[in-house]
């Protein structure tokens, strides 16, 4: 896609050269994960040629809508009601943050000790590599754990900011604090797009917004049947594309994949032969384009069939209530909707332990991995009550702690091909 | 027939051949820095019907030999199994890895925990250990026996824990106190991984850390059970991928 874009890219202030040289890797990175694989869906076109233009056509169409005056946002969590930004007439992206890139950079200002995804972002802004946050008018940051909220103060420095507190637990009081924040929100981007969110805009929006979560929900109910129709790469792939693609556009074309599926899942066709076991994910979100430990798994005869992630379930399991009328009560809607998250920043938080083991059932799944990035210790910590409550439900579970680089992708492999040996037998 | 089986591990390579169930062939060799090339030239001349590999090189031994793989975890449970029926828990640490294996009725891996990316607490951690001391491997875990002071030794990692022995023989510390010190600690690491998976007896130790004398003994000491080494711990690998042939997969 290189050259038409470049005259854009500079625009951006993009680091040309090294920007070229990321699409190169990522371009033989995903040739050898995604378009090597057998049976591959027809829909899943869709998704490489998305992914072939990810800092392309998706940037250029940002830039269209910025000359046409709508607002970029860019977000780093779940956490942040998206509706409010569609309700506004601006567009929502989800920034990445899942390569390792800029991390001598990064690490120039971050802790060595620092959890790739922060220091990736952080990364992706310094080396000028990403477009999405260049092109971004506010970069919405949250208080989910410690080492992203002090890097954002440092981040402050480089992007329009705007930091969301979020609660630690789920009492009365803490929705009310959520409540707040929410509309402190919902103030700033009123203010920079200059557009008033009325109920009618906002209906839309939560019904939007709504409609991808339903087809994501689809999507995740069809990977039941057994044998699964779709690898738990390209699953992941369409979660991590849900995060910046045009949402109608986006919710079309996986409901046209979800439909090749059903008729996949009624032959009692799959992406493998039935009795390749099954794995469950559940842990930290895997950002584009982290693909490591999908890799390694599917390539140790096993499929991965559900992600109980940001980047997965955690973002797509509850809906807001479409009942409000004014405003007050959608916003009521969505604090409820969103204070339901079961991200383990919370304490207690034992609905992920319940999710968790719910959905290992429903998927039927073997077995689950339990993913977390190295220094974050909410998922580091909470992977032992995971442990307990797998163990409880007699579910094997392999807990690996990793990061984006790839030197220990041999460790990986053994302790995952062992696991799969572990499950099969 | 015969089957084989080959743990191509990170310093050592073994092969088993057993003939009707019988274990008929049993050699090692030195990894060096081609492990192909030393895998070949201990398998050249060996007659099989089949062969699976095991260790690290598995895969590379595979590419060449089109010969099916098993995990190292799974094959020193089979392996253990087979020598000693009944066994509960697997521990074994080798030359780059350690792990501690939960091991179910017919040999099965029921759980396990490995060790990180870095060397920390396996034979090559033993190995430069003993050569800052001065000692030779065989004669390093007798050494260390000889020791009485209790010296904490508090890093895991390699390159760190050669400093601070530098910096205690600086301080003129015994030798062998320092070596007992540091079979101590490696010994803490390995039973807190037995702890993670229960570590229920009997237990079995292999891999060629087994072969020290000295780390068994601090074993028993710390865990107060009892732990069985077999014969030649360092086949046991091997000779569980070769029971794994016999059986026909993985």
């Amino acid at each position: 896609m290189s050259e038409k874009y470049t005259k854009m890219w500079e625009a951006l202030g993009l680091d040309i050269s090294a920007h070229d040289g990321l699409l190169k890797v990522l371009g033989q990175f995903y040739g050898d994960i995604y378009l090597s694989q057998d049976k591959r869906l027809k829909g899943m076109e869709y998704m490489d040629f998305v992914l072939s233009e990810v800092h392309g056509l998706r940037i250029q169409e940002l830039q269209e809508a910025k000359a046409a005056g709508r607002k970029i946002v860019g977000t780093f969590c779940v956490f942040v009601p998206e509706e409010l930004v569609w309700a506004a007439n601006g567009i929502c992206v989800g920034l990445c943050a899942g390569a390792e890139i800029g991390k001598e950079s990064a690490e120039k200002i971050l802790p060595r000790n620092t959890c790739a995804l922060i220091k990736s972002f952080v990364g992706f802004k310094l080396s000028k590599l990403c477009p999405y946050i260049e092109s971004c008018d506010l970069v919405v940051g949250e208080t989910t754990c410690d080492g992203k909220k002090k890097a954002y103060e440092i981040f402050e420095e480089y992007v329009p900011l705007h930091v969301m507190e979020l609660p630690q637990m789920k009492r009365d009081v803490d929705r009310d604090l959520f409540k707040g924040e929410v509309l402190r929100f919902k103030g700033k981007i009123e203010e920079i797009t200059g557009q008033e969110i009325t109920a009618s805009r906002l209906k839309e929006a939560i019904r939007l917004i709504n409609n991808r979560r339903r087809v994501l929900q689809r999507l995740n109910k069809l990977r039941a049947a057994s044998p699964s129709p779709i690898s738990g790469r390209d699953a992941l792939l369409i979660n991590q594309i849900s995060f910046y693609d045009d949402p109608p556009r986006f919710t079309k074309n996986i409901e046209a994949l979800c439909d090749e599926l059903e008729k996949r899942v009624a032959a009692g066709e799959g992406i493998v032969q039935k009795g390749v076991p099954r794995l469950m994910m559940s842990g930290c979100p895997m950002a584009v384009p982290n693909w490591k430990l999908p890799f390694v798994v599917e390539s140790s005869g096993a499929v991965i069939v559900g992600e109980e992630s940001c980047i997965g379930t955690r973002n797509t399991r509850d809906l807001v209530d479409e009942g409000g009328q004014s405003v007050d009560e959608m916003i009521d809607a969505i604090v409820d909707r969103y204070m339901r998250i079961d991200c383990a920043c919370f304490t207690p938080n034992p609905e992920r332990l319940d999710h968790i083991v719910d959905m290992a059932k429903e998927l039927k799944a073997d077995g689950v991995i339990h993913y977390a990035l190295q220094f974050c210790h909410p998922y580091t910590v909470e992977a032992y009550k995971v442990e307990k409550a797998l163990e409880k439900a007699n579910i094997p579970l392999l807990k690996i702690e990793t990061d984006y680089s790839m030197e220990d992708v041999e460790q990986l492999k053994t302790r995952v091909e062992a696991f799969v040996e572990q499950v099969k037998q | 027939m015969r089957f084989a089986g080959i743990d191509i591990g990170s310093r050592t390579i073994e092969l088993v051949v057993l003939n009707d169930g019988e274990l008929i062939e049993a050699k090692k060799t030195d990894t060096g820095f081609d492990p192909m090339a030393q895998a070949k030239a201990l398998i050249a001349g060996t007659q099989y019907d089949r062969v699976m590999a095991t260790g690290y090189g598995r895969h590379l031994f595979e590419l060449s030999y089109d010969a099916p793989t098993v995990t190292e975890i799974k094959a020193y449970a089979v392996g253990a199994h087979a020598l000693f029926p009944g066994v509960r828990t697997v521990l074994d640490i080798g030359g780059q890895d350690s792990k501690a294996i939960a091991v179910g009725k017919e040999g099965k891996v029921i759980k396990f925990e490995m060790n990180d990316r870095c060397a920390a607490g396996t034979g090559k951690f033993l190995e430069i250990m003993a050569k800052t001391l001065g000692y030779s491997l065989d004669e390093f875990g007798p050494k260390a026996l000889e020791g009485h002071k209790d010296i904490q030794i508090s890093n895991m990692c390699t390159v760190f824990a050669e400093s601070e022995v530098t910096s205690l023989l600086a301080k003129g510390e015994d030798r062998q106190d320092i070596a007992l010190g540091l079979h101590r600690s490696v010994v803490r690491r390995a039973a807190g991984m037995l702890k993670r998976i229960s570590g229920e007896e009997p237990i079995v130790f292999a891999g060629g850390v087994a072969k020290n004398v000295c780390m068994r003994r601090l074993l028993e000491e710390t865990l107060g059970r009892i732990i069985t080494v077999p014969e030649d711990p360092q086949m046991v690998g091997a000779f569980g991928a070769a029971l794994l042939a016999q059986k026909g997969g993985s």
